[in-house]
């Protein structure tokens, strides 16, 4: 950041300032952003106070939003989302630290078994969930067979066809689209960790278990940190997995602001009620995202490190 | 060395974990296979059973006649994918080369709100894009595809690609400049030849993102059949009394290998890309 003298010859040259030249630079970026992502988002801000459809709209102030706030089933949405979430988050970063420990050991054959944890994430998400959405059928799924076979349960079970289990069905197979891109961060980041530090705990008789506490863990943090924070986002507004599996059903089980959102705006066409949810998203993350960085702030400057 | 050896139970024990994890991970593609093996009556009559004598081809004959776009639906796929990310890149690479040389008034807040991008998806603001999108008349063809899936890819290509290019000796670029270069000049014959490994990286990531993500903008921006990608092809037969599962199995698993074999080859890239991306913040 500190190189703004270095540059000055390069300013001297040509006619154009450094700024102009930088901001001509970024300036397609800048339009596809604005007409793609900016305009609508004010769009979106904007429709949200009307009762727009598709035959027309008309200005209704905030009666959207004061319908969505007084709706228990509202409520059942956010706090389903946030579990959603949640759950789901931790269990992808506990599967990608498993994962990445694994595949970070020194067997024979590691190459090969970074190669095979790949194929969920290459893939288009909603080829893998129709797969999913197979083996969770009650006839002749794998999963129901399999629990026949082990005597966990008696009868065939569908289970999609059931609110709780559709909802930790749905989490589970969120939770495998995210594994191999966490998994493959966790181990570019634990292989970045310096050798010494290994090797002095290694000196000093660290056993294998503390090592990973004390080295590994604190060491790809930042990585850890950021990855929580980009996987809580994308789990949030995270939709082909839903959709595909359950369309949010059964009774709403497994309906998250973004199914729901979905639903008013697209397949109901109520523009402007689905607008007001698509609002009440945005605030909510960027609510989220702020809480986040802030309690991390805290937390990295009562700890003195970064 | 000593630190890394391990003893034979403990390589048992390490080597049973992984195949455990690795079963989680490769289990659906096993199933889906196993499924595309076996003739569908057999499928809805039988109870699970994990092996049996039945096992065939057919599936991936038959599925040609049952989904008769399916050769369309692969290539439009991969033709998405690819022109979302010579898109992404045009746009990306003079971006990131910004970001990482120079100075320039609102340098991180802009920066910052380019990352800010990430939190929406295109899910969110699907309902005005929808109107952007027939206002520019461009509803039901590729581009319906294909400019929603760049602009949210935009933002992580600048981000990942600047942390290359900051790794590139300045000195090679103000030679050029002493010699009398334009910057412009300089950007095509100096920085784009030095970046060329890290801007394969970044447009692998791209394109993965593309392809990974196609479905959402495809079945909401798109109804004519001839343009659908795989995946929204695929899922207008899924879902009914009379799926014919074991072909959209064997439809689905042709459809993304081509694309996996060609990973397997970059797969060095992909993950070089992450040791850039991640380990640099």
């Amino acid at each position: 950041m500190a190189n703004t003298g270095q540059s000055a010859p390069i300013m001297a040259r040509s006619g154009l300032s450094e700024a102009a030249f930088a901001w001509l630079l970024i300036s397609p970026a800048l339009l596809f952003i604005g007409v793609i992502v900016a305009w609508p988002l004010a769009e979106t801000i904007r429709l949200s106070f009307t009762n727009a459809t598709l035959g027309g709209e008309e200005y209704i102030g905030l009666a959207n939003y004061a319908e969505l706030l007084s709706s228990p089933k509202f409520y059942d949405t956010v706090g389903r989302t946030f579990y959603w979430m949640f759950l789901s988050v931790s269990l992808k970063l506990v599967m990608g630290l498993i994962g990445a420990s694994l595949l970070n050991a020194a067997l024979p054959g590691k190459a090969l078994f970074r190669i095979l944890v790949m194929p969920p994430w290459v893939i288009p998400v909603a080829i893998g969930v129709i797969g999913w959405k197979w083996m969770y059928n009650g006839y002749f799924g794998l999963i129901s067979g399999l629990l026949q076979e082990f005597g966990i349960i008696q009868d065939r079970v569908a289970l999609l066809a059931t609110k709780t289990s559709a909802f930790y069905s749905a989490v589970v197979t969120d939770v495998w689209v995210g594994t191999p891109m966490v998994t493959l961060f966790f181990l570019a980041a634990m292989q970045g960790v310096s050798r010494d530090l290994y090797e002095a705990a290694w000196v000093d008789g660290a056993r294998r278990w503390y090592r990973f506490r004390r080295i590994t863990i604190p060491q790809i943090m930042p990585v850890i940190v950021s990855m929580a924070l980009l996987s809580a986002i994308w789990t949030f507004n995270s939709f082909e997995i839903i959709w595909i599996l359950t369309e949010g059903g059964p009774r709403g089980a497994t309906t998250t602001l973004i199914i729901d959102t979905y639903k008013v705006a697209i397949s109901s066409q109520r523009f402007g009620e689905g607008a007001a949810r698509a609002v009440v998203i945005v605030a909510l993350l960027a609510l989220f995202s702020l809480a986040y960085l802030y309690f991390l702030n805290r937390v990295n400057r009562h700890y003195g490190a970064k | 060395m000593m630190i890394d050896r391990l003893n034979i139970w403990q390589k048992i024990g390490l080597y049973i974990a992984t195949f455990i994890f690795l079963l989680f991970i490769l289990m659906p593609f096993i199933e889906m296979f196993r499924v595309s093996l076996r003739p569908m009556s057999h499928l809805m009559t039988a109870d699970f059973t994990w092996w049996s004598e039945d096992f065939s081809w057919q599936a991936y004959r038959d599925m040609w006649v049952t989904v008769p776009l399916l050769g369309r639906y692969i290539f439009n796929s991969v033709f998405i994918a690819l022109c979302v990310t010579v898109a992404t890149m045009v746009v990306v690479i003079p971006g990131a080369y910004a970001y990482a040389r120079l100075e320039f008034p609102f340098k991180s807040l802009s920066l910052g709100g380019f990352l800010a991008v990430n939190m929406f998806t295109g899910a969110v603001l699907l309902i005005p894009l929808y109107r952007v999108l027939r206002q520019l008349s461009l509803l039901n063809t590729y581009w319906a595809m294909i400019i929603p899936g760049v602009a949210f890819l935009i933002p992580t290509g600048i981000w990942l690609l600047r942390s290359y290019l900051e790794k590139i000796p300045r000195e090679l670029e103000e030679a050029a400049y002493v010699d009398g270069a334009s910057r412009l000049y300089t950007l095509r014959r100096v920085v784009i030849p030095l970046a060329v490994p890290g801007m394969i990286v970044v447009s692998t990531s791209v394109f993965i993102g593309a392809y990974a993500q196609q479905f959402l903008f495809a079945i909401t921006f798109n109804n004519v059949r001839e343009l659908q990608p795989l995946p929204a092809g695929l899922f207008e037969f899924i879902g009914y009394q009379d799926t014919t599962w074991n072909e959209m199995m064997a439809a689905a698993l042709t459809g993304v290998l081509p694309v996996l074999v060609f990973f397997l080859f970059l797969q060095k890239y992909l993950v070089a890309g992450l040791t850039a991306g991640a380990v640099k913040e």
